[in-house]
């Protein structure tokens, strides 16, 4: 008979099976058993100043190494604290794995100290919940959660894990691989299909490539980029299919949406098939779906079926993986030409915003731009939410870094967090959190986790002492009414980033700008501000 | 567009939790359920639920879409119109004094319901039979006073040989 072990010791064992090397997490009672065996391990657990940034922390450090990253938290306010990075995980499709501790299992159900249904009040915004209640399971569990969260539309999983069930000894073995029955994502295309886009892009006169950030979860960059090549396609981004092309690839054309490019937004227009892979046509990114159904074919690439007809109606679905389904349909493309559609999409771009800014404060569009010419081509770009966002996507440069950011939940306060786990999971490579000066306060307190676990991170501060993009909705849409966005009584920021030890520059004239971009030279965390005039809009 | 009702058949992991799953995805997809039922099947290991759902084609196909990513859910399926029998169990409990319960003996027998309780003043009685049958027998019931009444979401299966059981 194997010799028996403790469920917390098991489920380190789990991690280490999955390659684990850092956690992001919280402790609290109900998980110290689990804290205790990570103690006796190598995965490195870096302690987040608050729950949420653990799990947007994991989010950060999945979307750059590609495999689901694990998050922890206590039970009770710890695991509610975490809802709101499930929802940001679930909104974006990305991998990771949080454990929760829970009370006893005798005590479930009796409003004991620090008790929540964690699995209950995640349900609507995460792809699977366990609760685990025979510690004997916990292998299985474990290996079922991994497969979850990275297979088919990644997504949250959690794990909640009652504090006696992490107690009890078990025999433990880590199962191979998970059979789920009643889970088997589609990862092929339907090879009819697959022969009907051919054809449908042969026939075509103008068109249009749209990736979004399914390409970046199935790994396909490189099959996408040479998509665009084969058929000479132009192409248009969502804010998640930002960084699948460099941003001064002749074929790309920018940003959609809302805050998108006119560029993008016209070359949507006009185009007669419209190519969409691995974007689910969010109302951010096409507001009127039904203007753009009537006019032009639509080809929708994605391996989630709920997400084909459920935005817009597609004329060819094809559900499959981005990257399987691409090679599929690489293998048998032609070499097409279509230069005088992108001329004409060339010719679109004849827009000039470039507008002097007033004495001390700095256009952030232009400071944007010239920062992605200061940093390093690997530079990894999180933007968080808000104008910052918007000025982020649409001007700074994007090379062969990753953009990330806060896409479908919109979730202020992602930037610096997500930018600690990009970091751990790419020391080599620079990392940018662009933050607004509202945004950065929803969690500057991580800058201790920087400093703490060695995670350089440039911290770049847009601040116009507004939130900004609120300010101009109540500018525009209620009669210039402000109300609570005033960010009046906010901190020196450079003086707080000295209070942790780290250094700032303010950025408000080329001399400044200068010594900020000295400054992110440095293999040290720091704090730029950037002085933008209080009244800057969006677009 | 054609507000329908649609029959779904839906086989999933009889783990607890499941239906919490499913109803709270309808209620956030913003789907109205007219009726839900859950029970065991055969296989000890798998629960069926019959849910009848309001809506378009769209909302149906979204529905059966979004039922199928939960990961505990093993087969959906929309039953078509014509090819599936559907059942309903109500039971009514009636103030029957002792001169009117000839009568509703013989509404049980023309109905096809059957009194499963009786009382000094009251007649409780069972009627499994399809949704119109059921409105059908409680217009008639109701002229002698219902106490009260309980009635099950619908049941429904294929006709014929046709059969949507998983196989292992």
């Amino acid at each position: 008979m194997a010799e028996k072990i403790k469920v917390s010791e098991a489920m380190v064992e789990c991690l280490k099976a999955e390659g684990i090397k850092v956690v992001f997490g919280y402790p609290g009672a109900a998980i110290c058993p689990f804290y205790d065996e990570l103690y006796k391990s190598n995965i490195k657990s870096v302690l987040v100043r608050h729950e949420v940034n653990g799990g947007h922390a994991a989010n950060g450090y999945a979307r750059i190494s590609g495999k689901p990253a694990v998050c922890i938290a206590t039970s009770g306010p710890g695991a509610t604290n975490l809802l709101t990075a499930i929802a940001t995980a679930y909104a974006d499709s990305i991998p990771i794995v949080c454990i929760t501790g829970q009370v006893n299992s005798e005590q479930i159900g009796s409003d004991a100290f620090q008790e929540a249904d964690i699995t209950g009040s995640a349900a609507p915004f995460i792809k699977h919940t366990y609760l685990v209640k025979d510690g004997s399971m916990i292998g299985r569990i474990f290996k079922e959660a991994f497969y979850i969260a990275g297979s088919g539309r990644p997504g949250p999983v959690l794990i909640d894990v009652p504090m006696d069930v992490q107690n009890e000894m078990i025999e433990f073995s880590y199962p191979k691989s998970a059979v789920i029955r009643s889970y088997k994502p589609t990862s092929k295309g339907n090879a009819l299909q697959v022969k009907r886009v051919i054809k449908e892009i042969k026939d075509a006169k103008k068109p249009l490539l749209c990736v979004g950030g399914g390409v970046f979860l199935s790994n396909a960059k490189k099959e996408v980029r040479e998509l665009s090549e084969r058929f000479d396609l132009p192409v248009v981004s969502t804010m998640m299919g930002i960084s699948v092309f460099e941003s001064d690839d002749e074929r790309f054309f920018g940003m959609l949406g809302m805050h998108g490019s006119k560029t993008a937004n016209r070359a949507v227009s006009e185009c007669d098939v419209l190519l969409l892979v691995g974007a689910r046509v969010g109302d951010r990114a096409i507001s009127n779906p039904a203007i753009i159904e009537k006019n032009k074919r639509i080809i929708h690439i994605d391996i989630d079926p709920a997400e084909i007809g459920k935005n817009i109606t597609a004329d060819i679905p094809l559900v499959g993986d981005v990257k399987t389904v691409v090679l599929q349909i690489l293998k048998d493309a032609p070499k097409l030409s279509h230069s005088d559609w992108i001329s004409e999409i060339k010719g679109f771009d004849k827009q000039s915003d470039n507008k002097k800014s007033k004495e001390g404060k700095i256009d952030p569009k232009e400071f944007l731009s010239r920062l992605s010419e200061v940093m390093g081509e690997n530079t990894h770009v999180v933007a968080d939410v808000g104008q910052n966002q918007i000025w982020t996507a649409t001007h700074y440069k994007m090379k062969k870094g990753r953009f990330l950011t806060s896409g479908g939940m919109g979730t202020m306060g992602y930037a610096v967090p997500a930018a600690i786990g990009a970091k751990l999971a790419d020391e080599k490579s620079e990392v940018l959190a662009i933050c607004g000066d509202g945004s950065f306060q929803m969690s500057f307190m991580e800058l201790a986790t920087a400093v703490q676990h060695g995670a350089d991170i440039k911290v770049i501060v847009m601040k116009n002492n507004y939130l900004g993009m609120v300010r101009e909705v109540q500018d525009k849409a209620y009669g210039g009414r402000l109300i609570a966005v005033s960010l009046e009584g906010s901190p020196d920021f450079i003086k707080l980033a000295a209070a942790y030890g780290i250094n700032g520059v303010s950025v408000n004239d080329e001399k400044s700008m200068t010594e900020a971009f000295e400054l992110l030279k440095k293999n040290t965390p720091c704090v730029i501000e950037c002085v933008v005039d209080d009244f800057e809009s969006t677009l | 567009m054609n507000e329908m009702k649609h029959t779904i058949s839906v086989l999933v992991e009889n783990h607890a939790g499941v239906l919490s799953r499913i109803s709270g995805l309808f209620s956030r997809r913003g789907f109205n359920i007219d009726s839900l039922a859950v029970g065991v099947t055969d296989d000890p290991e798998i629960s069926r639920i019959t849910i009848i759902v309001s809506g378009d084609e769209h909302t149906v196909e979204q529905v059966e879409k979004q039922l199928n990513k939960l990961v505990e859910v093993i087969k959906v399926k929309t039953l078509k119109k014509g090819e599936k029998l559907e059942r309903q169990l109500v039971l009514i409990k009636l103030s029957v004094p002792l001169e009117k319960r000839s009568e509703i003996l013989t509404i049980a027998d023309i109905t096809g319901a059957s009194v499963i309780d009786i009382s000094q003043t009251t007649m409780t009685l069972l009627l499994a039979d399809t949704y119109p049958n059921v409105l059908r027998f409680e217009e008639i019931t109701k002229p002698y006073g219902v106490l009260e009444e309980v009635r099950t979401g619908t049941i429904a299966i294929q006709k014929g040989s046709e059969t949507m059981t998983f196989k292992k």
